[in-house]
């Protein structure tokens, strides 16, 4: 009976979809070429005989790892990478089209001439090999996802530290260059500088994921109702108090209201999918909310650490009252969209060199006078889907830790999309966090591709169908049950 | 370059970058509908277990009041939600990861509790666990019937028979 369900069991094989994957990047890598053709054929007015040399270092970085994934990772997502992979290239083309913008005293034949390896677009296509080498490395390394818990308390104090370096630096080490009144977020050595708290986000995800599945039963006993909703019991808030207080220094001596959401918004969600408890997120938003009020108003009665914030929110409630000077940015940023209407002006037809910080903050911005509103709308879709899979990933793995660091992970990403795309375009205060995969920078790229490749990591265990290697590795993924039961043997339908 | 260009260009690329959006829907869209059914664990799938024989073997199936219970829902607890359809095999539910129905509660034992069907009935016997397996309000210490709907309660699961 056993050896006839066994022989049953091995015909339902979940399909791996690599071909899948593989066609999708082809797809992408058509678009960017019809993307970059379309760029150079509007700034230089003809097409080069060069046009695709960057799109294709582009095909080469991402087919290799699609191997990668192939080899270490069969089972996973297969939309998770074409889908990053879009936006990586589109946003390296872009910054190759800003290049072009600021070329524009130069002669068009100087333009022609440009090499694919030099400026903001140049050195973004680096920092893609480099990313992607990095997160190649970590799917090589890391095996098993439930191995990164054993690490969970180092990385999370080495998380923290990396979050307070740059807050305890002094300001010439901290900020941007030429903005004295900026995020502390950077560490600059010479003229490289470097994000930590990019890294950061994933280290304390690893410790909140670990240390929630230790308590979430603690988290989840609610001692009140109170307007239909359960509260959990006071002492039960204490974890919560702490990294509300932290996210709040943040706030005052990062000086970015982004990083602060970022943090907060993380821990608060990760509680919430460890608990089940809408309550928390409920507590969540009226603690965070209520901090940011307290620090505009003491900011304009005190001022002192919270003038920054107190500026900040003034220009996002009135731009347009000193154009020229403070609300600059946000000014010269909706404008941009404004311009770019529905469909926009048409890839390269746009003036990025307007806006500032197009390379960084504003990207999208620039993006938005070029692609308008319907290509905006289409880029938002490629972020949500990818957030969707991460979801998706985390509903299907089986363990704990697995579900808290993917919900965590795909959540973060969602809500830096929001951060940045509402900062873009005056829904929230404008602040200095990067458009992920996007905005010229290598420490972002970085760590946003060492996420993903630790989404494809959980997504293959999640999706690991049953006649694999169950044996050998029992209870992986949610698909994958014990082959051999004591006198049942289960297997899933497909 | 003539403008004619220049406006295939502009919207040819959202037109382009739209398909991709959609293409990949199209491929999540498979496997949204291959997750639900993921979900279901299935004890000894119809049709490939051992066919009961005609006559003698039917008349056993059927049980002695009510209807036939189909399938186990867990309706409390970490696993809530999860449906295992039942078929001939026993199923046995606790801790330890060969068990057909893996439950992380810290108030199961590895091998809590199994159910085992007997003349169309199932019965849930506890197999010596440390809390406890009960029925309803009583505590099981011998195989007890199962009636159709009635929370077994482990820890923090609890598991009712549906047909």
């Amino acid at each position: 009976m056993t050896g006839q369900l066994r022989a049953a069991t091995s015909g339902f094989q979940l399909a791996t979809r690599r071909n899948v994957e593989l066609a999708l990047l082809l797809f992408v890598m058509v678009l960017l070429l019809g993307y970059a053709a379309a760029v150079e054929a509007a700034v230089i007015e003809e097409i080069t005989g060069d046009f695709w040399v960057q799109t294709a270092t582009l095909g080469v970085l991402f087919f290799a790892a699609h191997l990668a994934v192939r080899f270490l990772a069969p089972n996973a997502d297969p939309v998770l990478l074409p889908a990053v992979a879009f936006i990586n290239g589109l946003g390296v083309l872009f910054l190759r089209r800003v290049d072009y913008a600021y070329l524009t005293k130069a002669k068009v034949a100087l333009r022609a001439d440009f090499s694919p390896w030099a400026g903001l677009g140049g050195k973004q296509l680096l920092w893609t090999v480099i990313a992607l080498v990095f997160a190649i490395v970590i799917l090589v390394v890391v095996r098993d996802h439930k191995s990164m818990s054993k690490y969970a308390y180092t990385l999370g104090l080495l998380g923290i530290i990396l979050v307070l370096i740059p807050a305890l630096l002094p300001a010439s080490l901290a900020q941007r260059e030429g903005q004295s009144n900026g995020a502390k977020l950077w560490i600059r050595v010479g003229s490289y500088s470097i994000q930590p708290g990019e890294f950061a986000k994933i280290m304390l995800l690893v410790f909140f994921a670990y240390y929630l599945v230790k308590k979430r039963e603690v988290l989840s006993l609610a001692s009140r109702r109170f307007l239909g909703i359960d509260f959990p019991r006071g002492r039960d808030l204490g974890p919560v108090i702490t990294v509300w207080v932290l996210s709040l220094m943040i706030l005052v001596f990062v000086k970015d209201l982004g990083t602060s959401l970022m943090y907060f918004g993380m821990f608060v969600v990760t509680v919430y999918i460890a608990t089940e408890r809408a309550s928390w997120l409920i507590i969540g938003l009226g603690l965070f909310l209520g901090g940011a009020f307290l620090a505009y108003f003491l900011g304009a009665s005190v001022g002192g650490p919270f003038a920054n914030f107190y500026t900040r929110a003034e220009i996002w409630l009135d731009p347009f009252a000193d154009p020229s000077g403070d609300g600059y940015q946000l000014v010269q940023s909706l404008l941009g969209l404004g311009q770019g209407g529905l469909f926009g002006e048409g890839p390269g037809n746009g003036s990025p060199r307007f806006i500032p910080e197009v390379q960084n903050d504003l990207i999208f911005a620039g993006l938005g006078e070029e692609i308008g509103l319907f290509g905006l709308t289409a880029i938002l879709m490629v972020y949500l889907l990818i957030v969707e899979r991460g979801l998706r990933t985390a509903l299907g793995v089986r363990d704990a830790f697995g579900k808290l660091f993917a919900g965590g992970m795909s959540f973060t990403l969602g809500l830096q999309v929001f951060v940045i795309v509402g900062g873009v375009t005056r829904l929230i205060p404008l602040t200095g966090q990067t458009t992920p995969f996007m905005s010229a920078g290598g420490s972002s790229l970085m760590a946003n591709w060492i996420l993903i490749f630790l989404l494809l990591r959980i997504s293959d265990a999640a999706r690991n169908p049953a006649s694999t290697s169950a044996s050998a590795r029992p209870g992986v993924g949610r698909r994958n049950p014990p082959e051999q039961l004591h006198d049942a043997p289960t297997e899933m339908i497909r | 370059m003539p403008e004619f260009v220049l406006t295939v260009a502009r919207y040819g690329f959202l037109v382009l970058l739209w398909i991709f959006v959609f293409t990949v829907v199209g491929v999540i869209r498979r496997d949204l509908f291959a997750g639900t059914r993921a979900n279901r664990i299935v004890a000894a799938p119809r049709g490939v277990g051992p066919v009961a024989p005609a006559g003698g073997g039917r008349q056993a199936r059927v049980p002695r009041r009510g209807r036939v219970a189909r399938q186990a829902v867990v309706t409390a607890g970490a696993l809530a939600g999860t449906r295992i359809t039942l078929a001939e095999a026993p199923i046995t539910i606790g801790r330890a990861e060969d068990s057909t129905l893996v439950i992380t509660d810290d108030y199961a034992s590895a091998r809590h509790a199994r159910l085992v069907p007997r003349e169309g009935q199932w019965y849930i016997e506890d197999l010596g666990s440390t809390n406890g397996t009960y029925l309803d309000r009583g505590k099981v210490s011998a195989p007890t019937p199962v009636p159709l709907g009635v929370p077994i309660r482990i820890g923090r699961t609890s598991i009712e028979l549906r047909p």
